[in-house]
């Protein structure tokens, strides 16, 4: 908390973004360029009457009061430089003002992302509350901190901010996402609420607030004529997109219904900014000078600032996907032609005083269709997830903004008959247009909107930023009661977002809506979805009706015969669409089947004998996640890209061969490339794979020798005083490596080959393995007082060599992670050796320290592989961990050491052995360097080999210098 | 007329229109008939539906099996859906819809989508310039998905189980004028 209000005060202390152009003219010339693009917010002056009739009047003076208390805040980290500095050249200087602005932004940016964060951690909180809600509360208590610290409220929603850049990416990101077919399906329903509904609403309720005002419901403080009215009517009664988007996408409710009140909150702009527009002037002009040719010019400018948004969004679209046709060449900006140009289809449409929603929403429909077919698949995720990454942050600056707004009392006036009297209006204006609109619609409508939908229709009409930022926007020169406009505006927004946000939910449970089922079409679906609008044209023209279909039809060829040959690259146009939808759904399927089993996909995994399969699994990973954003398109969620479609088991078994061409190609591909880097790689990585392939063979080693294993045991440790040192220590080690292995209950399924040589061997080891853990619990609190020092000095002292191996062990997370295998490994996906792997390899260096399979300390392998464990030790020590397997050990994470539950994994007839092999592995550790290379060099020399040889070979028994490459 | 459910007025309208498709003035349709109505010739189940109009072995269609086919494509209304289920199903019925569009596919009436059938619909609507290949893969697919006894063709029981999550009054359903 402490950390926030710093953040807060720094920010405060630079104050709001809106006088970026003090800063510009501030700035020395070279730094301009940076701040230019923030800088461009006093352009926005098109909204603006004067920078200081809303904003900030004592800028300047706020500047100066400020900026020196910063220092001194800062005083903990700043001083020290300042005391080292003396006089003449600084070491470090304080400049604040060169990174103000940005600094502030990125602080916003920040506290909203991370209000997410905090927001999300409870799921069962989230499903209740909406999150927008929660960002307005988030809000007010910010905005309050900030009045408290500063005594003024310096942010507020900055219209200018809010137009130019907040409210684009939304809508940016709606218009492209936007269901098409779904949008022109029901576009006469949508315009009929978009342009009737909003006129109706407008009217109904200025006429009615005014009619209050008359009755004496309004105190008289509110100086408001009939135009004032009409004005409030206006800028109140639009749907806003952004709170309809925040809300409506956490409810789910079905497509037809989403699709209405969404297309509608998107449409209403331009009879907003009309209405806007016209009764600004009209009340500039005075009601007296309003004359009947200007009503007429409202009209006009009404269907200009549509018909022309609407173009000039087509016309952008049209270049923007022809564009695309050519960016073959240049892939990595790809995404950038789509977001510049959408975005400059909402600037000129702002230039040209037009409808610039529309104009940005027509666009995203418009190019969606070739621009996705044109651009590459990693640019289309890269478009899809930057869009809903600025979206969404835009969508919670805005309710954050909304909130603080809320605080600053200077703004606002309240007059209680205003407020209630308008949120009833809006509620009784809404529920009555809805219904008489409704009712006309339902005579040609042909599924109608039943009762339910209507309910929902209504409760759904939410107010949101926009209005505020038009209302904020108001002159008060012209407007006298603005302060009582903004208040009222302000109580409506947040009751229809925080009231009606969370309300409806609970409503749409209640009246059984049907929800929207987050489903992906089928094949079969697809190709008689397809067939069944054939059937329908052919039927309309035989019943000789120019129906919907029929119109339909006729832009379908009209776009295949000319605008696809123009927009789409030769080698897209050619591609059938049935053929496209077929490959998507195989991918999907394979990415569903494989998310759903996560488990079943490790242990699968693993029981695939390659070792490049298991190697290429993070990256496979990716791919997955990857490609599973491909399908859903037509998804507006902002922030969930949808989870696993629920796949019938059925469908499963269904597409087995379809996923295992789909697996397949992907692992040889990445085989190549692997196999490419394996002679560049560096130290690190060559040494984790070394390790990763011992590891490996000692696996296969294993199950020879797992049988008799007792015997080797013993024989082993007879060897060790005898001259055969090698054999005994590669057959204890994968003996260990085993038994480790079967006991978590996740890996058992994961060692198939031991199922593969000889079902009833892991069962053994099983057995092993399980009666080892039991017997080391007790063990457990004798050891723990012991390993704390010896984490300290163990690595160099023999003394303390005895529980070192504990040491060790405690960072292996199969010690208490790997019982929850994580059913994905990406999270390790920039190692090499996936999670499993690591996991198997430090099973072995266990297995080496702890068993302590009694080694010849004089052997240099043996102190090689001992050498693997040290670095664990190292890295948990706090100590520079110079080996082998330095960036696998720190890799894993070293935790505290008081959590491990089984300090020595020794052998009980081991134990008395032990301790001294441990001193001998201890001494050879600090002192040997060499070996491990020499070793290493040997292991690496011929990896592809290798690799085949685990696959095909099996096991050829506990030879023990089988590690060599050579003996391969 | 009563079976179809059409109203008067649209009963009307349609036979007028009926009457202008009939050049030969005989009160049946032709084939020739419906081949001369342009969009037809440009659909590219054209063909199929055409055939769906004329009951089997015959080339003639009069007016009440005009009417009748077209009735498949009437929308639900309210006041069906929970109509006394002792009349009947209606021709608009979901699994009349559902049937009009299964006998687009099934050319040999055994009432079975074959892999050959549903290739010869898929050629149709996806031009020349996907391969033989990957639609026999799409097909194959197809096949796969719906098919649940295992016998390598979709019956009708299967297509519908594997449409049933589509609203198929909606997508089969044509707003006739009143």
């Amino acid at each position: 908390m402490r950390g926030l209000s710093l953040l807060l005060f720094i920010t405060v202390a630079g104050e709001a973004t809106t006088d970026l152009f003090v800063t510009v003219a501030s700035l020395p010339p070279e730094l301009e360029v940076s701040a230019a693009p923030a800088g461009t917010s006093p352009v926005t002056a098109r909204h603006i009457p004067g920078p200081g009739e809303y904003g900030h009047p004592g800028i300047a003076l706020a500047r100066s009061e400020e900026e020196p208390a910063v220092p001194s805040t800062e005083d903990g980290e700043s001083s020290h430089p300042h005391g080292g500095g003396g006089g003449g050249y600084e070491i470090v200087q304080w400049e604040w003002s060169y990174v103000k602005t940005p600094y502030i932004i990125a602080s916003w940016l920040l506290v909203a992302s991370v209000a997410k964060i905090l927001f999300h951690c409870s799921q069962r909180f989230t499903t209740a509350v909406p999150e927008s809600c929660m960002l307005i509360l988030l809000g007010l208590v910010l905005g309050a901190v900030v009045l408290i610290a500063s005594k003024k409220q310096t942010y507020q929603l900055d219209p200018g901010l809010f137009f130019l850049f907040l409210l684009p990416t939304i809508v940016g990101d709606a218009g492209y996402f936007m269901p098409a077919r779904l949008f022109f399906d029901n576009l006469g329903a949508i315009l009929m609420y978009a342009v009737v509904g909003t006129l109706w609403n407008a009217f109904c309720t200025g006429f009615c607030l005014y009619g209050v005002k008359m009755a004496g419901g309004i105190d008289e403080k509110v100086n408001a004529g009939l135009m004032d009215f009409l004005l409030f009517g206006a800028l109140i009664s639009a749907v806003d997109p952004v709170a309809v988007i925040a809300v409506f996408e956490e409810v789910h409710v079905n497509e037809t219904l989403f699709i209405i009140v969404f297309g509608e909150s998107l449409l209403n702009d331009a009879v907003t900014v009309v209405l806007y527009k016209v009764y600004i002037s009209f009340v500039e002009a005075g009601p007296g000078n309003v004359y009947t040719a200007d009503y007429f010019k409202g009209i006009a400018s009404f269907l200009i600032v549509s018909i022309g948004g609407t173009l000039v969004g087509l016309i952008f679209a049209v270049i923007l996907a022809f564009v695309t046709r050519f960016t073959k060449t240049v892939r990595i900006i790809e995404p950038l032609f789509i977001f510049l140009l959408v975005y400059l289809a909402y600037l000129t449409a702002e230039l040209f005083s037009l409808s610039a929603i529309l104009s940005m929403t027509f666009c995203g429909i418009g190019c969606n269709k070739y621009v996705e077919a044109n651009i590459s698949q990693k640019s289309r995720t890269t478009v899809k997830y930057t869009m809903k990454t600025l979206a969404s942050i835009a969508e919670t600056i805005i309710f954050i903004f909304l909130g603080i707004s809320a605080v600053d009392k200077s703004k606002w006036a309240w007059d209680t008959g205003l407020v209630v009297s308008t949120l009833i209006f809006i509620l009784v204006f809404r529920a009555v247009g809805v219904a008489g609109q409704t009712w006309f619609l339902n005579w040609f409508r042909l599924v109608p909107l039943e009762k339910i939908d209507q309910v929902v229709m209504s409760y759904g009409g939410l107010r949101g930023a926009v209005a505020f930022a038009l209302v904020v926007l108001l002159d008060k020169e012209h407007v006298k009661a603005k302060d009582y406009f903004v208040a009222t505006t302000i109580v409506v927004v947040f009751f229809t977002v925080m009231f009606q946000g969370l309300t409806i939910k609970p409503l749409v449970k209640w009246l059984k809506v049907p929800r929207s089922t987050n489903r992906k079409p089928t094949i079969n679906e697809e190709i008689h979805e397809r067939a069944f609008d054939h059937i329908l044209t052919a039927v309309e023209d035989i019943a000789g009706l120019n129906g919907y279909h029929h119109w339909r039809d006729k832009w379908e060829q009209f776009d295949k015969n000319y605008l696809s040959k123009l927009l789409l690259r030769k080698s897209v146009y050619h591609k059938s669409e049935l053929w496209e939808a077929y490959q998507k759904i195989n991918i999907r399927d394979a990415i569903s089947v494989i998310d759903q089993g996560g488990n079943v996909l490790t242990s699968a995994r693993l029981s695939l004998p390659s070792m490049a399969s298991r190697t290429s699994f993070p990256e496979f990973t990716n791919v997955t996640n990857y490609l599973r954003e491909n399908g859903s398109g037509v998804c507006l969620d902002l922030q969930v890209i949808d989870t696993v479609p629920g796949a019938k088991i059925e469908e499963e078994l269904e597409t087995h061969h379809v996923l295992a061409e789909n697996l397949y190609k992907p692992r040889r591909q990445y085989q190549s490339h692997y196999s490419r880097h394996f002679m560049t790689v560096g130290e690190k990585e060559r040494q984790d794979r070394e390790v990763f392939q011992r590891n490996m063979h000692n696996r296969l080693e294993s199950f020879k020798s797992t049988r008799y294993k007792r015997h080797k045991k013993d024989r082993s440790q007879k060897k060790h005083k005898g001259s055969d040192a090698k054999e005994q220590d590669t057959s204890d080690k994968p003996r260990r490596n085993v038994s480790w292995q079967d006991r978590d209950p996740v890996v058992v399924p994961m060692a198939p080959e031991e199922d593969i040589h000889d079902p009833s061997e892991p069962d053994k080891d099983e057995d092993v393995g399980i009666t080892f853990v039991a017997r080391k619990a007790p063990e457990t609190p004798k050891e723990r007082p012991k390993s704390v020092p010896a984490a300290l000095d163990a690595c160099q002292s023999p003394v303390a060599a005895p529980p070192s191996p504990t040491c060790g062990e405690k960072n292996l997370p199969w010690k208490y992670g790997m019982g929850s295998l994580p059913p994905c490994v990406s999270v390790e996906a920039n190692k090499i050796i996936p999670i499993d792997l690591q996991q198997a390899w430090n099973q072995s260096i266990s297995s080496l320290e702890s068993l302590a399979s009694p080694p010849e300390p004089q052997h240099p392998r043996v102190s090689a592989l001992s050498r693997l464990g040290g670095p664990v030790r190292t890295s948990a020590n706090g100590k520079s961990g110079g080996g082998v397997g330095a960036g696998s050990g720190s890799n894993i994470g070293s935790p505290s050491s008081g959590q491990f539950k089984f300090p020595t994994a020794k052998e009980e007839e081991e134990e008395g052995a032990l301790s001294q092999q441990q001193q001998e592995l201890q001494a050879l550790m600090s002192s040997l360097t060499p070996p491990p290379a020499t070793q290493s060099a040997g292991k690496r020399r011929n990896p592809c080999v290798y690799l085949r040889s685990l696959v095909t070979v099996p096991p050829s028994g506990g030879e023990p210098q089988s590690r060599r490459p050579t003996q391969l | 007329m009563k079976e179809t459910g059409f109203s008067h007025s649209q009963i009307t309208r349609l036979y007028s229109h009926f009457h202008s498709l009939d050049k030969g003035e005989n009160g049946a349709l032709s084939r020739e008939d419906f081949q001369r109505i342009p969009e037809l010739a440009i659909n590219p189940l054209g063909d199929r539906i055409i055939n769906a109009f004329f009951p089997e072995g015959e080339d003639q269609v009069n007016f009440r099996g005009f009417m009748r086919t077209l009735a498949h494509f009437r929308p639900v209304e309210d006041n069906e859906k929970n109509k006394d289920p002792t009349s009947g199903e209606p021709l608009n019925s979901r699994a009349n819809k559902l049937l009009f569009a299964f006998r687009l596919y099934d050319l040999d009436r055994d009432d079975k989508i074959s892999r050959d059938e549903l290739l010869q619909v898929l050629r149709m609507m996806v031009g020349v310039n996907i391969s033989d290949e990957q639609l026999g893969s799409i097909a194959d697919r197809t096949i796969q998905e719906a098919d649940t006894n295992g016998d390598m063709s979709i019956s009708f029981s299967e297509f519908t189980k594997v449409l049933e999550k589509v609203d198929v009054e909606q997508k089969m359903s044509i707003r006739f004028l009143h």
